[in-house]
């Protein structure tokens, strides 16, 4: 089979292939969708604990005595104030509201911060930063060539992550690291970033890499962590992981065409705060009433319905399917839609191939995230 | 290895035929690739269609793929455990994760298939 040859590759690229992972092409690049099966790795993180390569994700350092007043200016949450080692979940919009991208935001120092946003959406973040950095007083370094991104996740990340040999002497603050919390620390091969941090609802960590470390740490890892069951898990088990807690993916749920007050993620856009790139638009959509909202669909009869698939009401098109699957936890076919935000009971249908499958709105989120408090925790379910 | 008693298609497809019923499923190759399999819509029993219609659907967690036909005929029975047991498809495609049966209604379309040896050429030997 071809695949295209300009792919990125990671510094774990050559332990993917050698193996097992399946790899796509994936925002540019090279990346492992699924190694044992999309159903096992699932239930690896659900359950035990699993690692992810997403050092395809973007790094842009921000520094300077203007950062934290100029990057609150472009995103929707607020960073001014908080402490260094705090991380805000944002999204940073067109000046007409729509999502450019959503991004966590680090607080690393006194004048220096972390951007983290998107694979697919890195080329335009850089370009938006660059196009609003003012004349003097912010600096942008971007270190995604550099640095490696892996992701510890599930209820037996913490008891790794202990394992390290590197973090041997700050096990403690491993243990005490609070979620959106991070430390830096000193490795092998230069600083990491410690993040309590990830995007399965589960309890775990994302561990910023420099890139000469990220082999030896992966293999430690799971060597480490075999009585845990650890194994390494691709993409395609990364999307159904959250997709059943109900976390957001630029390209489903956002787009530059739907508002963070649409897409659910309003409690991170802070209208009061000071001025910020498309509050006046998403001020006036929430006086005027937000036209559209994602809400959580089971599909009560036989078919799965993925994204794109008309959401009907009464036989008219009410919105489309975001984001759909079969739930391997939940073990029934679900999905986020948006739709028309009046819409809440009654007929409701969508259009699968052409079949006409009867489904229901269901409350958010399908699976309760355990990303705070006992990683084991009984789950609510809907 | 490719079992050598039954015909392939393009479509990774097998049709083992006995007595002019033909056992339908999908290949070793088509379930790797599709991955978890975690539906499966089947034709009616007594429905009957021509040779490469779209009769089913068969969706893993991340895609769908379509079944066809590879001969014209009169569905006879579908495989009620593969229905509520997706996962046979991938634990054993070749047998007990057969789909549905045909009674074909011109034998001389299963001329037209790939018997093992072409189908491993096509999987690349």
């Amino acid at each position: 089979m071809s695949e295209p040859t300009n792919l990125k590759s990671t510094p774990l690229t050559d332990w993917h292939q050698q193996h097992g992972g399946k790899m796509v092409p994936f925002a540019g690049f090279s990346m492992p969708v699924q190694y044992e099966g999309v159903l096992a790795e699932h239930a690896c993180v659900r359950e035990r604990v699993g690692l992810f390569d997403i050092t395809h994700m973007g790094e842009i350092f921000v520094s300077g005595p203007g950062a934290e007043a100029w990057i609150d200016g472009l995103v929707t949450n607020r960073v001014t104030g908080i402490p260094t080692g705090k991380i805000v979940y944002n999204a940073m919009c067109r000046p007409d509201g729509g999502v450019l991208d959503d991004m966590l935001v680090y607080r690393l120092g006194e004048t220096e911060w972390l951007i983290v946003c998107n694979a697919s959406n890195h080329a335009k973040i850089s370009g938006w930063l660059e196009k609003n950095l003012p004349a003097d007083g912010v600096d942008l370094d971007d270190q995604s060539d550099q640095t490696a991104l892996i992701a510890v996740q599930g209820p037996d990340s913490r008891e790794l992550l202990c394992r390290l040999g590197a973090l041997a002497d700050r096990a403690h603050e491993v243990e005490a690291l609070k979620f959106y919390t991070a430390f830096t620390h000193e490795g092998p091969a230069g600083r990491w970033i410690v993040s309590r941090t990830g995007y399965t609802g589960e309890h775990g960590y994302e561990l910023y890499l420099p890139n000469g470390d990220a082999v030896a740490i992966w293999e430690e890892l799971l060597t480490r962590g075999e009585d845990l069951g650890v194994a390494p898990i691709g993409l395609a088990a990364r999307d159904t992981l959250r997709f059943e807690v109900c976390y957001c993916l630029y390209g489903h749920e956002l787009e530059e065409d739907i508002t963070p007050l649409e897409a659910g993620i309003g409690w991170a856009v802070k209208l009061k705060k000071d001025d910020f790139v498309g509050r006046q638009a998403l001020l006036m959509q929430k006086s005027e009433g937000i036209p559209r909202r994602i809400v959580c669909l089971e599909i009560t009869g036989r078919g799965i319905a993925r994204q794109g698939a008309r959401v009907l009401y009464q036989g008219q098109d009410v919105g489309l399917v975001t984001s759909g699957t079969f739930s391997p936890t939940l073990k029934k076919p679900l999905a986020m839609a948006l739709v028309e935000a009046a819409i809440s009971e009654g007929e409701l249908a969508v259009d699968i191939r052409g079949r006409t499958i009867a489904c229901r709105i269901i409350s958010f989120p399908f699976l309760s995230a355990r990303t705070k408090g006992d990683p084991r925790s009984e789950r609510m379910l809907p | 290895m490719v079992p050598d008693d039954r015909k392939y298609t393009q479509e990774h497809e097998w049709i083992l035929i006995e007595d002019g019923v033909g056992m339908i499923g999908v290949t070793d190759f088509a379930a790797g690739e599709l991955g978890d399999v975690v539906f499966v819509e089947l034709p009616e029993p007594g429905s009957e269609f021509s040779q490469g219609d779209t009769v089913g659907t068969i969706e893993s967690v991340k895609a769908v793929a379509d079944l066809f036909l590879p001969v014209s005929g009169e569905i006879v029975e579908i495989n009620e455990a593969v229905v509520d047991t997706p996962e046979l498809v991938n634990s054993d495609p070749m047998d007990e994760g057969w789909l549905f049966k045909v009674k074909l209604s011109d034998i001389s379309e299963a001329d037209q298939l790939m018997d093992a040896a072409a189908y491993g050429e096509l999987l690349g030997g």
